[in-house]
């Protein structure tokens, strides 16, 4: 066991700090105001620019497909140095996470390769386009349809809960190329240029109040085969392979408030018998708690990192992982809110207290992002303690007879 | 970096476990457990012939000169066994003597407790509390006064106690004056006894009162490395138990009701097992996290753990209720592992006191 990093991780951490010592200072978000979102994104786009050019950006990627070929641990290393700035990736997380790796994967390098580097390069964003109105945990069960017409394939239906498709310029689809057989077997992934026509794009107001969502319409869309990501019928199997990128991808975000300005804000109210909030013994206590939730996270996390170093396949970690992150960031807030009695309920500027706010508005989200709650606690159940799986009455009917 | 066992590591606590599978049966830990005596020499002899006695121990004294993250994995196989073996007292005992004795103390004393053939035991609390800084029995070369929760003390050879000002002495066996009282203690693989001393020789470990809160680190990891392995043996039970027991016509775990209970059992328990093995790392690598990281780990593992005994005990349905299923066994540990050396809360203070906020 041992913490330090080796000399080749030592040596690549240096110069991950010297880089970003120079170069994140002047991408970061605005620390007295709220960014707009125009300017989140070309802040995001000039900073994966700099990346890029620096060779910080796929860094696990193989390098005919325009990443480094370098290892986890050193992604490991740049993210946790990239931390200690406030400079905005959001924009570029399903691009990067799960879009990309998806593309590389089941494209030949050689078709993969540009596409790969203009999104490298933050000159273009993908989407991901799977949940349906009546397709959220059940994603298997999405009605959107394809139907072969020449060398062509013309798509209906409708996508919801895309993340910056507003944004866009590529989206992954997953539609329904066959309704006769079972529902897992008869589905096949695409790629989509977002300015196709019949694509329309129609913004949804989150619980935050924000349109960072999409539902997306598509109605007699065009996409040629060549654009088929895999073989037809196998696109659970491509779903599966971008879906497990997700899990990994999502991770505390960088401006979400921890213990550290849990305990400034405490530091900052009054006390009710005088000193401050931090001298309550029931605040130091709920602190401590949130102090070594965040700690054992971030031990399973190394845990990973180091089975993964050594070429194990990661565990039920990230499943974990993302269930107790999303909660505590939750709790986190709440905590901080019955804390400040009627400011919570009343408008504020104070930017002590908006991030507690915000990420207690924008906690639910995460617990839903990515596989709900009660969808992790299954695949934990399931695949972690070898429970039983769920009653599945629609397993064995094709998708058109499923009432 | 590196946060996973060596292959080293992994054998110790395998042969740990190998040892209890075979000679602790349920039949055995039950016997143990009802009997009038809380002692079981011969089990206790064969744990110390695997070397587990001698792990944390100088080797120029008989040890194997290792690291407190292998005794911690050897507590973690004990609690996961809820074996009935005096591990916990004679560990630290032994520690204390190594870092608090004289040269000559630790000549005439370290060879037989890291074979084992010595059992020594430790006194931390009295009237004035747990924690070394709140010890009240007063320094004399002849003791007097009591000290609470001792294990084994009925059959220890040796007793480290724990005087006014962090100081450590030790006690020999049959000492003038000395009374040992069973407490008649709820977990009955590690019983406990109050030690009434009146006039009892002891002597001065001499560097007690600088080793002392360190001990007590040490002894807060050992305890969270013990309460993840009994409360890991809760969730397989209660796991196992849905996988055999039918109702409605099938097994119960194929009810998402109690899925997710167990699942919730797996999410409050996999990240802790890190807690224990990055504190028992920071005791021996990382000195200025060393105290901060024990006391969570505690704090945060031996509170888990009930939690997760009293939802084993749930998950069971009438069975986990009786006497004759061992369940009831691992839920009294975990309470004794909460309570000995101070009640979570305590260590949550002590940990925020400890980060300066």
């Amino acid at each position: 066991m041992d913490f330090k990093d080796s000399p080749d991780e030592a040596s690549y951490r240096a110069q991950v700090r010297a880089w970003l010592a120079e170069h994140a200072p002047g991408h970061e978000l605005p620390r007295d105001r709220d960014a707009s979102e125009d300017e989140l994104v070309a802040l995001a786009r000039r900073w994966q620019a700099a990346k890029a050019a620096a060779g910080y950006v796929g860094i696990t990627w193989r390098k005919d497909v325009g990443g480094q070929g370098g290892t986890p641990l050193q992604s490991v290393i740049f993210q946790q140095e990239e931390a200690r700035y406030r400079v905005s990736n959001v924009p570029f997380a399903v691009t990067m996470g799960m879009c990309v790796p998806t593309i590389y994967t089941y494209l030949t390098p050689e078709r993969a390769l540009p596409m790969v580097r203009r999104a490298v390069d933050g000159e273009q964003i993908w989407c991901q386009l799977f949940s349906e109105p009546a397709a959220g945990s059940d994603l298997a069960g999405i009605r959107t349809r394809a139907q072969r017409d020449g060398s062509d394939w013309v798509i209906n239906g409708q996508k919801v809960w895309t993340s910056y498709a507003h944004r866009s310029d590529y989206g992954i689809l997953l539609v329904r190329t066959d309704p006769g057989v079972v529902k897992h077997k008869g589905l096949t992934m695409f790629y989509l240029d977002m300015k196709t026509p019949g694509v329309d794009i129609r913004p949804i107001r989150t619980l935050p109040g924000e349109a960072e969502f999409n539902e997306v319409f598509l109605t007699d869309v065009r996409i040629p085969d060549s654009q088929r990501l895999g073989n037809v019928g196998e696109g659970w199997k491509v779903s599966l392979t971008t879906l497990s990128h997700e899990r990994m991808a999502i991770t505390k975000p960088a401006d979400a408030p921890g213990v550290d300005e849990l305990i400034a804000l405490m530091q900052a109210l009054p006390g009710e018998s005088g000193g401050t909030q931090v001298d309550d013994p029931s605040v130091r206590d709920a602190i401590a708690r949130f102090y070594v939730n965040d700690m054992g996270l971030e031990l399973l996390r190394m845990r990973a990192q180091t089975a993964l170093s050594k070429g194990q396949a990661p565990g039920p970690e990230a499943a974990i992982g993302k269930l107790v992150m999303a909660k505590t960031r939750q709790d986190i807030g709440a905590f901080a809110l019955d804390r400040l009695e009627q400011a919570g309920i009343a408008e504020t500027d104070d930017l002590r207290i908006k991030p507690f706010r915000y990420f207690y508005w924008w906690a639910p989200g995460l617990r839903i992002a990515g596989g709900t709650d009660e969808i992790l606690r299954n695949i934990i159940a399931e695949r972690v303690l070898g429970l039983p799986g769920d009653l599945r009455l629609d397993k064995d009917l094709p998708f058109n007879q499923i009432k | 970096m590196n946060f996973l066992l060596s292959d080293d590591q992994t054998e110790v606590q395998s042969a740990v476990r190998r040892y209890f599978d075979k000679a602790l049966p349920s039949s055995r830990l039950h016997r143990c457990f009802d009997a009038e005596a809380g002692f079981d020499t011969e089990l206790w002899r064969g744990f110390a012939q695997i070397g587990v006695t001698a792990i944390a121990l100088p080797e120029d004294h008989g040890g194997l000169g290792l690291k407190l993250i292998d005794l911690a994995l050897v507590a973690e196989a004990v609690g996961a066994a809820a074996a009935p073996v005096p591990f916990l007292g004679h560990a630290l005992a032994s520690l204390a003597i190594a870092w608090a004795g004289s040269e000559e103390q630790k000549s005439r004393w370290l060879p037989a407790l890291a074979e084992g053939s010595v059992l020594a035991t430790i006194a931390f609390a009295d009237a004035g509390g747990w924690q070394p800084e709140q010890w009240s029995l007063a320094s004399a070369d002849r003791l007097l006064g009591s000290k609470r929760h001792v294990f084994a003390a009925d059959v220890a050879d040796l007793i480290v106690v724990g005087l006014a000002g962090g100081e450590l002495a030790v006690i020999e066996r049959n000492a003038a004056g000395l009374v040992v009282a069973d407490e008649g203690g709820i977990d009955r693989t590690r019983r406990l006894f109050t030690l009434t001393l009146e006039g009892t020789p002891a002597e001065r470990l001499p560097e007690g009162a600088v080793q002392s809160a360190r001990l007590r680190d040490a002894a807060l990891v050992l305890l969270a490395a013990d309460a993840y392995g009994g409360a890991k043996r809760c969730l397989d039970l209660a796991v196992e138990y849905a996988k055999t027991r039918q109702q409605f016509g099938q097994v119960i775990g194929r009810f998402q009701a109690l899925k997710h209970q167990l699942a919730n059992m797996a999410v409050e328990i996999e990240p802790a097992r890190g807690l224990y093995w990055f504190a028992a790392y920071a005791f021996d690598d990382v000195q200025d996290r060393a105290a901060h990281s024990a006391a969570l780990a505690k704090a945060h593992l031996t509170d888990r753990a009930l939690q997760l005994a009293r939802d084993a005990v749930e998950a069971h349905g009438g069975i986990g209720y009786t006497w004759e299923y061992e369940l009831h066994i691992w839920l009294k540990r975990a309470m004794l592992d909460y309570a000995w050396l101070g009640a979570p809360q305590e260590h949550r203070a002590r940990a925020a006191d400890l980060a300066g906020w």
